[in-house]
C-alpha cells in the first residue's frame, strides 16, 4: 500500500520532534522522580486523547465515555498486579490467604472465576486490548448500525461510565469498591515501586505513545482516515456514494477505546493503583476537554492538551484549591466559545505562518508547494 | 427474590415502594420536563441543569430558615414561597446564561455540552464558597411529616402526595403554555423554523431567553421537591443529571407525554427493586434495562414523526 511521499509534512515533522525532544530528553533530565511520574500519568491521559482525536475530531463521534474503556484496560492490568501482590506469603495474616485482601475483608472466601485467567500475564496484555476492545464493538454496533449519533450516542455512552462506575463501588468484594484496588507492588517479580522502575516505566509509556501516535497518523493518512473526515461533514453523501457508514464509526470508536485502554493499564503501572475515581462521568468528560483544550483536529495538540491542561490542574490545585474549578470551568467556556480548534488551532493560525514566512524567506518557494501537492494526492490500496 | 413473600406482602410492598418512588418521580419529571424544553424543543445540551436545581434547593433552604428566624408563625406555609422564589432564581440564571453563552451555541449542540459543563463547574464552586463544602438539610413544616394509613400494611408519606400533585400541576401548565398559549405557538415555530418564524415577525431572540429561563426555572422548582429526599451539597445535582438526560432520551425527546411516561417507569422500577436489592444495584439494573431498551429503540418509547 502506498500512503504519501511522507509520513508527516514539514509542521507535522516539527511536531513529531519537538514532542519527542521534550518527552524523551528535556522532560526526564530536567524533572525530579516524582514529577517525571506525574508527567507519566499526564501521558496515559494522552493515550485517550490520541483516541478522541480519531473518533471525535475526525470521525465527528463524541464519546462521553471514555473513562469506561480507560478504566477497563486500568483494572485489567491492576487485576494482574494484585493477584501477584496476593501471593500466599504476603497474605499469611487473612483468613483466607491468597486471594486479594479486599477480597477477604468482604468475606469472600475463594477466588471469583473471572479473576482466575489474570493469573497470566499473556492473557491480561490481551485483555487489556481486547476487553474494550470487544465492550466497543457492541456498543457501537448496536448504536450505529441503528444510526443513533451525535447528541443521543453521547448522551448513551455517558449513562454506560454511570453505570459501570456504580457496579464497580457496588461490587465491593470483587473490584475493591470506592477505593479501588491499592498497594499493587510488582510486575512479574520485578519491582514497579522503586525510582529507578518509575524511570524505565515512563519510558515503556513514552515509546507506546508514539507507536500509537504512529498508528493514528497512519490511518488518518490513509483511505479510511479520509473517509471518516467525510463522514464528519455529510454523512449521508458518504452513505449515498456506496460506504458502510457505520462499520467506520464503529472501527474509530473501538480504536479510540483501544488506545484509552492502553493508556488505563499505564496508569495502573505508573500510578500503582486503580480507582473507580477515573472511571466515571466527570473524568471522561476532562478526558474530552483535554482533547478540546488541546485542539481535536490535531493528533500532537491533543497529547499537548493532555499534558498542559494536567499540569495546570496539578499546579493550580496545589497553590489555589478554591479557584481550581472557576479556573478549569471558565477554560472550557472559553474554548469552546472562543478558540473551537484549541491550543492547535491558536499554532496554526498565529504561530506557524510566522515560522512558515521564516522558512520561505531562506528555501525556494518551491519546495513547499511541492510537499502540499503530495499530501493533497490520494492513497491508493 | 419473590418466594420469602406473601401474595398480600408483595401487592403492599409494591404500593408502598410505588408511593415512595413519588417523590423521585416528581424530582424526575420536574428535571425532565425542563430538560425536554430546553434539549428537546431547543438542542440544547444542558450539563448544568442539575446546578440548576440545587440551586432551586438552596433557595429553600434559604427560605425555611428565614422562616425559621423570623416568621415561626408562618411556616407552615414557607414551602408555596419556596417555591416560587426557587423557580424566579433559577429562570433569572438561567435567562442571564442564555445571554452570556448559549446563544452563541445553537449551531452546535456538542459544543453546548463542554460549555455548560464548565458552567456547571464554576456553579458548583459558587455554591461551595457561598453555602461551605457541607450538606445542609430542610427542616419540613409539620403537616407534612406523617403519613396516611390507607390499610394495615400500607402508608403513603404526605409529602410524597404533595409534591406529586404539584408535579402534576406543574406539568399541565407547561402543557398548556406550550400547546395553548400564544407564546407556545412562538416557540414551537422557533424551533420548527427559525428563519420563516423570524421573517413572520417572532422575536426569534426573546423567544429563546424566555424558553431557556422557563426549562432552568422549572428545574428550580425541581430543588424544591428535592429538599424533601436528600441533602443538599454544592455536587448533589451531578448525581441526577444522567438519570436525567436518560429519561428525557428515553421518553422521546420531543415528547413531554414521552418524558412523563419514562419517568414514571424508571423512578418506579428503581423504588420497587431497591425493597429487594441493594440500592445500587438496583440502579445499574434499571439503567442497564433503559439503555437496552435504548438499543432496540434509538428513538425513544414516543417519537414524533418527523422527517430528517
Amino acid at each position: 500500500m502506498i500512503i504519501n511521499s511522507r509520513f508527516f509534512n514539514r509542521s507535522e515533522l516539527m511536531g513529531f520532534i519537538a514532542l519527542a525532544a521534550v518527552l524523551f530528553v528535556i522532560l526526564p533530565l530536567t524533572l525530579d522522580v516524582f514529577r517525571l511520574n506525574l508527567v507519566a500519568k499526564y501521558l496515559t491521559y494522552a493515550f485517550v486523547a490520541l483516541g478522541l482525536v480519531l473518533c471525535w475530531g475526525y470521525g465527528g463521534i463524541l464519546s462521553l465515555g471514555q473513562g469506561v474503556f480507560f478504566g477497563l484496560g486500568g483494572y485489567c492490568m491492576a487485576m494482574f498486579l494484585k493477584l501477584e501482590a496476593s501471593s500466599v506469603e504476603n497474605t499469611k495474616i487473612q483468613s483466607t490467604p491468597g486471594i486479594p485482601d479486599f477480597m477477604d475483608w468482604n468475606q469472600i472466601t475463594s477466588l471469583p472465576l473471572f479473576w482466575q485467567p489474570f493469573h497470566s500475564l499473556t492473557f491480561t496484555i490481551l485483555a487489556i486490548i481486547l476487553v474494550p476492545g470487544i465492550f466497543a464493538l457492541i456498543i457501537g454496533t448496536a448504536m450505529f448500525k441503528r444510526r443513533v449519533g451525535g447528541t443521543y450516542f453521547a448522551i448513551i455512552t455517558q449513562a454506560v461510565a454511570a453505570i459501570l462506575t456504580i457496579l464497580i463501588v457496588g461490587q465491593q468484594g470483587y473490584t475493591g469498591g470506592i477505593n479501588g484496588m491499592t498497594d499493587l507492588r510488582t510486575l512479574k517479580g520485578w519491582d514497579i515501586r522503586p525510582d529507578h522502575a518509575k524511570i524505565i516505566l515512563y519510558f515503556v509509556e513514552v515509546v507506546l505513545l508514539f507507536v500509537c501516535i504512529g498508528i493514528a497518523q497512519f490511518i488518518r493518512l490513509t483511505k479510511l482516515g479520509r473517509i471518516l473526515v467525510a463522514m464528519r461533514e455529510q454523512e449521508d453523501r458518504v452513505r449515498f456514494s456506496g460506504y458502510s457508514v457505520a462499520n467506520f464509526k464503529i472501527f474509530a470508536f473501538c480504536m479510540a477505546a483501544v488506545f484509552a485502554a492502553i493508556g488505563g493499564a499505564m496508569f495502573a503501572l505508573n500510578v500503582g493503583f486503580m480507582s473507580p475515581s477515573f472511571v466515571g462521568i466527570v473524568p471522561s468528560i476532562e478526558m474530552v476537554i483535554y482533547t478540546a483544550v488541546g485542539g481535536r483536529m490535531s493528533i500532537f495538540g491533543a497529547i499537548w492538551g493532555a499534558i498542559l491542561v494536567n499540569f495546570a490542574k496539578t499546579s493550580l490545585s496545589e497553590s489555589f484549591p478554591q479557584l481550581w474549578l472557576f479556573g478549569l470551568g471558565a477554560l472550557f467556556i472559553a474554548v469552546v466559545l472562543a478558540f473551537p480548534n484549541g491550543l492547535s488551532g491558536l499554532w496554526a493560525d498565529y504561530v506557524q505562518p510566522r515560522i512558515d514566512r521564516l522558512f520561505a524567506s531562506r528555501k525556494s518557494k518551491s519546495d513547499w508547494s511541492g510537499n502540499s501537492v503530495a499530501d493533497g494526492a490520494a492513497p491508493a490500496e | 427474590m419473590f418466594g420469602d413473600y406473601s401474595l398480600g406482602d408483595l401487592g403492599s410492598i409494591f404500593v408502598m415502594q410505588g408511593f415512595a418512588g413519588l417523590i423521585l418521580f416528581s424530582v424526575y419529571v420536574l428535571m425532565a420536563l425542563g430538560l425536554a424544553i430546553i434539549f428537546g424543543q431547543m438542542g440544547v445540551i444542558n450539563m448544568a441543569h442539575g446546578e440548576f436545581m440545587i440551586l432551586g434547593a438552596y433557595v429553600t433552604w434559604m427560605t425555611s430558615n428565614f422562616f425559621q428566624s423570623y416568621l415561626p408563625s408562618l411556616f407552615s406555609g414557607y414551602f408555596f414561597l419556596a417555591m416560587i422564589l426557587a423557580f424566579v432564581a433559577s429562570g433569572a440564571l438561567g435567562m442571564l446564561v442564555e445571554w452570556v453563552l448559549i446563544r452563541h451555541l445553537y449551531k452546535r449542540p456538542l459544543d453546548t455540552l463542554l460549555a455548560t459543563w464548565g458552567l456547571s463547574l464554576m456553579l458548583q464552586q459558587a455554591y461551595r464558597s457561598v453555602f461551605g463544602a457541607r450538606e445542609v438539610g430542610v427542616e419540613l413544616p409539620q403537616w407534612m411529616l406523617g403519613s396516611l394509613h390507607v390499610t394495615d400494611s400500607i402508608e403513603v408519606p404526605i409529602n410524597g402526595v404533595f409534591v406529586m400533585c404539584l408535579t402534576v400541576l406543574i406539568t399541565i401548565s407547561v402543557a398548556y403554555v406550550l400547546y395553548m398559549s400564544r407564546w407556545g405557538r412562538q416557540v414551537r415555530a422557533v424551533v420548527q423554523n427559525r428563519i420563516m418564524a423570524g421573517a413572520v415577525g417572532i422575536n426569534t431572540e426573546k423567544v429563546d431567553r424566555y424558553t431557556f429561563g422557563l426549562g432552568c426555572g422549572i428545574a428550580g422548582v425541581a430543588g424544591s421537591a428535592f429538599t424533601m429526599i436528600g441533602s443538599t451539597g454544592p455536587t448533589s445535582g451531578q448525581l441526577y443529571i444522567v438519570d436525567t438526560f436518560l429519561v428525557v432520551v428515553f421518553g422521546g425527546a420531543a415528547s413531554l407525554l414521552g418524558t412523563i411516561a419514562s419517568a414514571f417507569s424508571i423512578s418506579q422500577t428503581q423504588s420497587t427493586l431497591e425493597f429487594f436489592m441493594s440500592g445500587s444495584m438496583a440502579k445499574v439494573l434499571t439503567l442497564l434495562a433503559v439503555v437496552g431498551i435504548l438499543m432496540l429503540r434509538p428513538q425513544g418509547l414516543f417519537a414524533l414523526k418527523v422527517r430528517k
